[in-house]
């Protein structure tokens, strides 16, 4: 195996691991006003993600960083010309990912109830456009060299001439109501996962209930996208395993086996993600306009001696944070549940300017 | 609305950008999303850049009031260890999320800096995240919920490894950078015309890196320093748990002081460094347009510096040559000589960056750094031995002393990226043509203008937040729930929620 080749596995993985992280996270932020009725429920919902949220986005950004090594063609076409979808990313996880800390550090109902607000958009963006994004990676987007390119043949001129509008085709918005609709479910198994009592339960009726939704989404998005597979001979079965894993997954939801059901929904995130790279591969951006200016492993790589660094890199450090990141499930291993949320820490005294300017 | 926009900002566009303007005006007449995106790169990174320092310098606070609580088991050090704890997190926050605009826009708004550079500039980026990111982030979170489910021996290890985590995260980063200002260790592709990697021990290791590194450490441990001296002099001040805050002055005092030796030393070793990898910096640093020897450090000028003549006010003699070269009396190369020099090797056009702007933020980074000197002497006199002295002149000074070395650093930055252009990757690519060729104005301004509407309103949210965790003061009692209590599954409360 070519080291490109090993470099374009590495970042499938890189996402994989983002979209089962992250994925339960963001289902759990999106739920927020769904499954937590009132604050203590919702304080149980976010507890149960506040140590590992973080460490989980980080999968994201090295997602980012390892295209930008590896693929810096890609990385650079993707990113500029993503450029205001991924601008509503930013912005979504700047909001949420502040939100987290902030909540709790202030008692009014108003704050809290902002701060909610952030946590359903910066959950509900990034999911839905996250899969918009790949349904443009996946069904090719409009990418052509650049009008008096100097050599119009190299990659280095290929860029995306689309509008932002293009982004949003069928296509790529049904792959976003998957990725949508998916992570809702997986959060909500992950609830069933992590608490016990009220929030479990209503967890396990949202979980059932989305996860028909994400059923129909997944299989219109997994069966429409081998129309640009390059291997349906591999990726078709693997549509149809993701299908049966994620039908089996709200069965052992149904049946309470919760820790089994999130394996599953896992398992499905991770084949049917596996199984859109595998029918992009070699391309990583095709163009919907020629095929001569897709942006492929090949032409949109960095060198061998930088993949060879890289390779190094990776792995001696995967497995090391693969350890941690273990560890810290385990040491949160506990179930939550509302009789186990502290009261909220009141601060300031009476005359706190604060609260009474914000409050 | 764009001429408006256009009006308000055009005595900073058109004239701070100066010399590189210039290069803009020829393609785009009206304020192009080359100016554009050099605004938001210039607003999203200052900006993060004021959460950083702050963290990287009060994260090991943390860790030293933990460890002091560990080895002496004396409960103002873990009073210490929350109070800041929790200041260090409501700022860690911000860093966090700034950040991840850092690692995308340079795709967003700088496609073909990041085609040409990728396949070196990548990889410290990348091994920014597989090191630093994962190592903050993971044992951050083990940090905050940790303490009744962790040994306290493991917790204390937890905040070391986040604190570790911020010192790769700036290697790596300002090794990136310091490729900027100083490329080495790669080749141009003769058939892309792309930068190639061919020696990454000279991209991480060269002695521009390592100077950055040390020199942006010390600095961030100078800011965190002066945050932890004034809020200590404060409470000091109103007579409230003294006991407790008096070791968080002297503590932040010694950090400015030894911080403060090493950023001389290694801002020392970096003007040194500059003459030879980038003298028109140090040119455009003291507005000096004619080589000289002996040349003159001017502390204030009147008239225009942008000019092609300054009028010094106050001038030590043979300084600037002192910080060149190391000797009073060495030959320091002036603007138009250089000007002159650069059209030859890289051809016509404008290589002086926008002088008014290098030539004060030298000097606001090197002044600000030494008011903060003084302050943490006269701070370690006045508490020196046992004594608790309230006077309110020496809290006043301090609650200002706080913004001084924050400024400097920002300063600092300010100093080194605009003394770097006309220049993204000094003699290699011209910041004009790395911005994303199809990005359209419009949509940078959206996304400006977006970035800039949002961190405004969490600058103000973050800033009463911390007023607000400050005011409240160390924790009176503390509700120890150790964690031998709370395997017996008697204490089920958990001790820290969101």
């Amino acid at each position: 195996m070519d080291l490109v080749t090993f470099w374009f596995i590495l970042i499938a993985v890189l996402w994989i691991g983002y979209f089962i992280l992250d994925g339960f996270d963001l289902g759990v932020g999106m739920l927020l006003p769904v499954i937590g009725t009132d604050d203590l429920r919702r304080r149980v919902m976010i507890n149960t993600i506040g140590p590992v949220w973080d460490g989980n986005e980080v999968w994201l950004l090295v997602a980012g960083g390892a295209t930008f090594a590896a693929f810096p063609l890609w990385y650079a076409t993707m990113f500029s010309g993503f450029y205001l979808a991924l601008f509503l990313v930013l912005i979504a996880l700047i909001l949420r990912g502040v939100a987290f800390e902030y909540r709790g550090k202030h008692d009014t109902a108003r704050w809290r109830a902002n701060w909610d607000r952030a946590i359903v958009v910066g959950s509900v963006l990034p999911a839905l456009l996250f899969g918009v994004a790949f349904g443009n990676i996946v069904g090719g987007s409009r990418i052509a060299p650049l009008e008096g390119a100097a050599n119009p043949a190299d990659a280095g001129s290929f860029n995306y001439v689309g509008s932002f509008f293009d982004l949003l085709n069928p296509f790529s918005l049904v792959l976003g109501l998957m990725t949508l609709t998916v992570f809702a479910t997986h959060g909500a198994i992950f609830l069933t996962l992590k608490t016990s009592g009220e929030v479990r339960e209503a967890s396990r009726t949202v979980a059932l209930r989305i996860g028909l939704v994400a059923a129909v989404f997944a299989v219109a998005a997994l069966l429409w996208s081998q129309a640009f597979s390059g291997r349906v001979a591999i990726t078709l079965p693997l549509a149809l395993i993701a299908a049966v894993l994620w039908l089996g997954a709200l069965w052992l939801v149904l049946k309470g086996k919760d820790g089994w059901a999130f394996l599953l929904s896992s398992g499905t995130i991770l084949v049917a993600v596996a199984s859109l790279f595998i029918g992009l591969f070699p391309n990583v951006m095709p163009s919907s306009i020629d095929a001569a200016y897709n942006l492929t492993v090949y032409n949109a790589s960095s060198q061998s001696y930088t993949l060879m660094v890289m390779t190094i890199v990776a792995a001696i450090m995967t497995p090391i944070v693969l350890v941690y990141q273990a560890w810290t499930y385990w040491v949160f291993r506990k179930r939550l549940s509302t009789s186990m949320i502290p009261p909220q820490p009141v601060l300031g005294r009476a005359d706190d300017r604060f609260a009474q300017t914000t409050g | 609305m764009f001429l408006d926009l256009r009006l308000r900002l055009d005595w900073s566009a058109a004239e701070k950008m100066g010399p590189l303007e210039s290069h803009a005006q020829e393609e785009a007449p009206i304020m192009g999303a080359l100016d554009l995106a050099r605004w938001q790169f210039a607003i999203t990174t200052v900006y993060h850049f004021l959460f950083v320092p702050l963290t990287l310098g009060t994260v090991w606070f943390v860790v030293g009031f933990q460890t002091a609580w560990f080895r002496t088991g004396n409960v103002k050090y873990l009073k210490l260890t929350k109070f800041f704890g929790k200041l260090f997190l409501i700022n860690f926050a911000m860093g966090v999320v700034t950040g991840i605009v850092q690692e995308f826009q340079f795709g967003m708004n700088w496609s073909d800096y990041s085609r040409f550079v990728g396949d070196v500039f990548g990889a410290p980026l990348a091994m920014e995240g597989l090191l630093a990111f994962f190592l903050e982030s993971t044992f951050l979170g083990l940090w905050i919920f940790g303490w009744d489910r962790l040994p306290k021996r493991v917790h204390l290890a937890t905040i070391w490894a986040a604190a570790v985590g911020t010192l790769l995260s700036a290697f790596f980063i300002l090794a990136a950078n310091a490729w900027m200002q100083h490329p080495v260790g790669y080749e141009i592709d003769p058939e892309t015309g792309r930068a190639v990697l061919n020696n990454i021990g000279a991209v991480l290791f060269q002695n521009t890196s390592l100077i950055a590194f040390f020199h942006t450490i010390s600095a961030s441990f100078l800011v965190a320093g002066a945050g932890v001296a004034a809020i200590g002099a404060w409470f000091l001040m109103k007579g409230r748990q003294v006991d407790v805050f008096r070791p968080a002055v002297k503590a932040g005092a010694w950090v400015i002081l030894a911080a403060a030796v090493v950023v001389s030393v290694t801002g020392d070793m970096d003007a040194k460094i500059m003459v030879q990898q980038q003298p028109m910096k140090m040119a455009a640093a003291e507005a000096l347009y004619d080589t000289s020897s002996s040349a003159p450090f001017s502390i204030l000028s009147i008239g225009d510096v942008a000019g092609d003549q300054a009028t010094a006010l106050i001038e030590v003699p043979g300084l600037t040559s002192f910080m060149a070269t190391g000797s009073f009396d060495g030959t320091v190369q002036g603007i138009n000589d250089l000007q002159a020099q650069y059209t030859q090797t890289y051809g016509p056009g404008n290589y002086v960056p926008y002088v008014p702007v290098t030539y004060w933020g030298f000097r606001l980074m090197i002044g600000l750094g030494l008011i903060a000197a003084l302050y943490a002497l006269w701070a370690l006199w006045r508490f020196r031995g046992d004594r608790a002295p309230q006077g309110r002149t020496f809290s006043v000074v301090s609650n200002f002393i706080v913004l001084g070395p924050l400024l400097a650093i920002s300063a600092g930055w300010i100093f080194t990226e605009m003394g770097r252009q006309p220049w993204i990757v000094f003699g290699e690519q011209k910041t004009a043509d790395a911005v994303s060729p199809l990005v359209t104005p419009v949509e940078v301004w959206i996304s400006l203008i977006g970035f800039t509407l949002v961190y405004a309103v969490l600058a103000v949210v973050e800033l009463r937040l911390l007023l607000k965790y400050i005011r409240a003061g160390a924790p009176e009692e503390l509700s120890d729930t150790p964690f031998e209590d709370s395997e017996n599954g008697s204490a089920n409360r958990m001790h820290f929620a969101y």
